[in-house]
C-alpha cells in the first residue's frame, strides 16, 4: 500500500461508507509526528474492536496503531487469540498466521518486502499473545531473533489462553489459579525479556499499556532499531478482566497495580550498544527539526 | 458435454462448485449464459433483459473500481456510474435499481450494514435485506467473486452477473469476460436499446428477496 493509492473514485464516492471516506479525508497515514495524541483529533486505523467491554487489549491496539511510525507501508503479522478478532478492523495490511507461526511468517515477509520494494522502507511488526509469542511458537520467535530479522515482535501478555477460557500459558504467574487450570501454575512465569536479551533483541522493554505516551516511546523506537539494526522485542502487560475477576472498568488499574517498582510488570529495558547510538542519532535529528521549526515560526512572527 | 446449468438458488447450503460440474470458462469474445458457452452480444441482450425485468437491480463494484489506484480503475468506475444511471432511467416505476460497494474482502464482525454495503464473506445478508433480484459483480478480485457468488447461489434467489476482467465466472449464472471500459458502456447501451421491451417481474423471486 501506498498513500497515492489510497484514493476513492470519484465517481463512486458517494456511495462508499463513511468509515472508507473518513480514513482517506482525516486518517494520518504519512504524518511524520504521528502518535496518540492524534486520537480524537483524526481518524483512527482502527475502526472498532470485537473484544471484551473494557479490554486494556483494545487500549493497546489504539496506541500501538496510532504510534507506528509508517503505517501505510507496514505489515503486521497476527497469530491465533484475541487479537485474531481485532485485525479485520484494522486500517495497516495485515496477515493472519498459524498458531504460533508468526515470526517465521514474518520473517519471510520482511525478505521478500526488501527484495521486492528495495527502495522503499517497508516495516513488519508481529502481535501476537503470551501463548503464540512464549508457548505454541517460541521456537519461531527465537529462531527469528538467532537470525538477527529485521522486524518487531509485540506481545500482548495477558499472562494466560483468555479467548478459550482461562488455560495456563508460560507467562501466568507462579501458583495463579485460572478457570482451566484449577490445580495452580507450578513454575515461574518465564523470562522471556531475559531470552530475548539473551537471543540477539537489540531492544527489549517490559511495560504495561496504561501510559500512551510510554506505548507510543517504546513502539516507535522498537520499529525504528528493527529497520536498521535488528530484532526488537516488547511484552506489554495487557491484563484478561475477565479471567483474573475484574470488571470492565478496572483494567487501567490493574496495570497500574502491576507496574509498581516491586511489581512483577516494573518497567524494564534492554538497549543494546548499536541500538543507543540509533536513538541518540535520531534524538538529535528530531531536536535540530524542531528547533529549525522553531526558527522559522519566530522569523514568520 | 454437462449436462449441469448454473441457474438462480437457491441450489443448498453449499452448492457445488460450477466447474466441478463441469462448467466451462468462455473464450475471448465469448461469454456463458447458465453454463452454456455464447457470443458475447447474445449475453448483452441477456443481461440487460435481466436487469430490465428484476425489481431489484443491483451494481456490486468491489475494490478494483472503487479505489483509484489507477487511472483506468476511475475510467471504469465513470463507466459503472454511466450504467447505473442508464438503468435508473430504463427501468419502470416500481423497479428500484440499486448501487452498492463492496469496498474490502475483511469479515465485518460484530456487524455489518447490509444497506450500504455487501462483503464478500457473508454477501447474501445484503441481498436478503435489500429483496435484490439481480445483480452484477465488477471489480472484485477473482477468488472473492467465487465466494460470493456461490454463497448467493446457495442461499438466495437473486440472478447473479459477472463482469470479471480476467476469464470469467463459472458461478455466476451469466459471465462476461476481460471486462473494459467498452464492454461497460456496450452493455449500457444494450440496457438503453431494450427499454419498454421487457415486462418487469411484479414481485420478487421467492427466496432471494
Amino acid at each position: 500500500m501506498s498513500k497515492e493509492k489510497i484514493k476513492i473514485s470519484e465517481d463512486l464516492y458517494d456511495i462508499m461508507p463513511s468509515d472508507y471516506q473518513d480514513l482517506v479525508k482525516s486518517a494520518t497515514y504519512g504524518k511524520e509526528d504521528r502518535g496518540w495524541k492524534d486520537i480524537g483529533n483524526s481518524k483512527e486505523l482502527i475502526e472498532q474492536h470485537s473484544l471484551c467491554a473494557g479490554c486494556p487489549e483494545s487500549m493497546a491496539f489504539r496506541y500501538i496503531l496510532a504510534s507506528l511510525p509508517n503505517p501505510e507501508d507496514t505489515v503486521m503479522v497476527g497469530s491465533t487469540g484475541c487479537t485474531s478478532l481485532v485485525f479485520p478492523m484494522v486500517a495497516v495490511h495485515n496477515i493472519h498466521s498459524l498458531f504460533g507461526n508468526q515470526n517465521a511468517i514474518a520473517s519471510g515477509l520482511k525478505r521478500a518486502l526488501s527484495v521486492r520494494f528495495p527502495g522503499r522502507t517497508k516495516d513488519v511488526v508481529v502481535l501476537a499473545g503470551d501463548g503464540a509469542t512464549v508457548d505454541i511458537g517460541l521456537d519461531m520467535t527465537l529462531q527469528a531473533w538467532f537470525r538477527q530479522e529485521k522486524f518487531t515482535t509485540i506481545c500482548f501478555d495477558n499472562e494466560l489462553y483468555a479467548n478459550t477460557g482461562g488455560q495456563e500459558s508460560g507467562l501466568m504467574q507462579k501458583g495463579f489459579v485460572a478457570k482451566m487450570a484449577p490445580v495452580g501454575k507450578l513454575f515461574d512465569k518465564v523470562r522471556l525479556p531475559e531470552i530475548a536479551r539473551e537471543s540477539g533483541c537489540h531492544y527489549v522493554i517490559q511495560c504495561t499499556v496504561s501510559k500512551p505516551s510510554l506505548v507510543e516511546k517504546v513502539v516507535r523506537n522498537a520499529v525504528m532499531i528493527a529497520r536498521e539494526i535488528g530484532p526488537t522485542y516488547l511484552q506489554l502487560y495487557t491484563p484478561c478482566i475477565l479471567e483474573i475477576g475484574k470488571n470492565s472498568m478496572e483494567g487501567l488499574q490493574e496495570m497500574r497495580d502491576s507496574e509498581k517498582p516491586t511489581e512483577r510488570f516494573a518497567y524494564r529495558e534492554y538497549i543494546s550498544e548499536p541500538a543507543k547510538q540509533l536513538l541518540a542519532e535520531i534524538s538529535a535529528k528530531d531536536k535540530e527539526k524542531k528547533a529549525a521549526a522553531k526558527q522559522l515560526a519566530s522569523q514568520g512572527a | 458435454m454437462t449436462q449441469y446449468r448454473v441457474l438462480p438458488g437457491p441450489e443448498h447450503f453449499l452448492p457445488p462448485s460450477a466447474a466441478s460440474m463441469g462448467i466451462c470458462l468462455p473464450d475471448p469474445g465469448e461469454a456463458h449464459i447458465n453454463g452454456v458457452i455464447v457470443p458475447e452480444e447474445k449475453a448483452y441482450e441477456e443481461a440487460a433483459k435481466q436487469f430490465l425485468m428484476a425489481k431489484v437491480p443491483t451494481l456490486f463494484p468491489g475494490p478494483l473500481v472503487l479505489w483509484a489506484w489507477n487511472e483506468k480503475a476511475a475510467k471504469k468506475a465513470t463507466a459503472i456510474r454511466h450504467l447505473y444511471n442508464t438503468i435508473k432511467e430504463c427501468v419502470q416505476p416500481g423497479q428500484t435499481p440499486m448501487l452498492i460497494p463492496m469496498p474490502d474482502y475483511r469479515p465485518k464482525y460484530p456487524k455489518i450494514n447490509p444497506e450500504v454495503e455487501i462483503n464478500p464473506n457473508h454477501p447474501n445478508l445484503t441481498i436478503w435485506h435489500n429483496k435484490i433480484d439481480c445483480c452484477m459483480f465488477i471489480g472484485v478480485h477473482c477468488h472473492q467473486a467465487n465466494l460470493s457468488l456461490k454463497i448467493i447461489r446457495g442461499g438466495t434467489s437473486c440472478y447473479t452477473i459477472a463482469m470479471c476482467a480476467q476469464a470469467g465466472h463459472e458461478d455466476a449464472m451469466l459471465s462476461f469476460r476481460d471486462a473494459s471500459v467498452e464492454k461497460i458502456m456496450k452493455l449500457a447501451d444494450a440496457v438503453k436499446r431494450l427499454k419498454g421491451t421487457v415486462k418487469p417481474r411484479l414481485t420478487s423471486a421467492k427466496n432471494g428477496a
